[in-house]
């Protein structure tokens, strides 16, 4: 979901203070950090806020990055930590509740078995359509909501969620699975009736 | 007890708790085959696996609509005061 920046970012110029450098940083990835954000957050001023307490903060410390982990990977760190920290700071309740839900826990069966892959495109690019897969996005627990959005709409790799997330691979292989199939619950319901219309 | 598998099919439970290795592509041939077998047979798991294909092929093509609306892209400059070096949009 990036474009990487050409010629590469060089990280001796960001660490020496080059503010072309670093503005060539925030022309990259400014794009990909709001829309996790605005995904995560669902608020257009919370997604700001993130966005630019994300770069702050890479300013603030791009002298300590110790380049272990790709640029990409550490910015997304930041800004997921800063959405789950203003998450948490607005509804503390929730991620109680959730800590409970963990892996050992059986994955929830199926239960829509239309199929409604042979609708029409232009039903899935309905204005409708489009709410619907956000507000799905919405209905997910916040620690299954960053592992999708980060490997499902940002596009890393099951290795880089872990490292941004500080998981291993199989704890984002198992959220990762949880959110897709309660996505996958949401959208048949949606579409299940749009198919009934159909016909 | 991986040794069952190969004398039985697998079920849909043991379907689910593999589906997401079997759609990002991460199985063994041999589970896979094993996966591909049942999906031929069982309609419901079928339904479940292409549908769930659907739905990260629909997410993934929504991931391009999203671009920075320019305001917010002009405080995001200013605040980090790099607003001499934001590049024009074209
Ligand atoms: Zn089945």
């Amino acid at each position: 979901m990036i474009n990487e920046a050409e010629p590469p970012l060089s990280l001796q110029a960001l660490q020496a203070g080059d503010r072309a450098e670093f503005a060539r940083l925030v022309e990259v990835y400014s794009t990909p950090i709001y829309r996790l954000a605005l995904k995560m957050l669902a608020r257009e001023q919370d997604a700001e806020d993130v966005l630019q307490n994300t770069f702050l903060k890479a300013l603030q410390h791009i002298r300590e990055f110790e380049g272990r982990s790709s640029l990409s990977t550490w910015l997304y760190r930041i800004a997921a930590n800063e959405a789950l920290m203003l998450l948490r700071r607005k509804r503390p309740e929730v991620s109680i509740d959730e800590e409970a839900s963990e892996a050992e826990e059986s994955l929830p069966l199926p239960e829509q078995f239309t199929d409604w892959c042979c609708l029409p495109e232009q039903e899935f690019a309905t204005t409708e359509a489009r709410r619907q897969l956000d507000q799905a996005i919405q209905k997910l627990p916040e620690k299954l909501r960053v592992v999708f959005l980060l490997r499902d709409i940002e596009g890393l790799s099951i290795k880089e969620t872990g490292e941004v997330l500080n998981l291993t691979e199989t704890a984002v292989k198992t959220r990762l699975l949880r959110a897709r199939l309660a996505l996958r619950e949401h959208l048949a319901a949606y579409f299940s009736e749009r198919l009934l219309s159909e016909t | 007890m991986p040794s069952h598998l190969h004398t039985h099919d697998i079920s849909c439970q043991e379907l689910l708790a593999s589906i997401g290795d079997y759609v990002e592509g991460d199985l063994a041939p041999e589970l896979c085959r094993e996966i591909e077998r049942h999906l031929a047979e069982c309609e419901h798991c079928r339904v479940v696996v292409d549908t769930l294909n659907k739905t990260i092929t629909l997410y993934h093509a929504s991931a391009h609509e999203i671009i920075l609306p320019d305001d917010v892209r002009g405080r995001l400059y200013y605040v980090l005061k790099l607003d001499d070096l934001r590049p024009k949009r074209p």
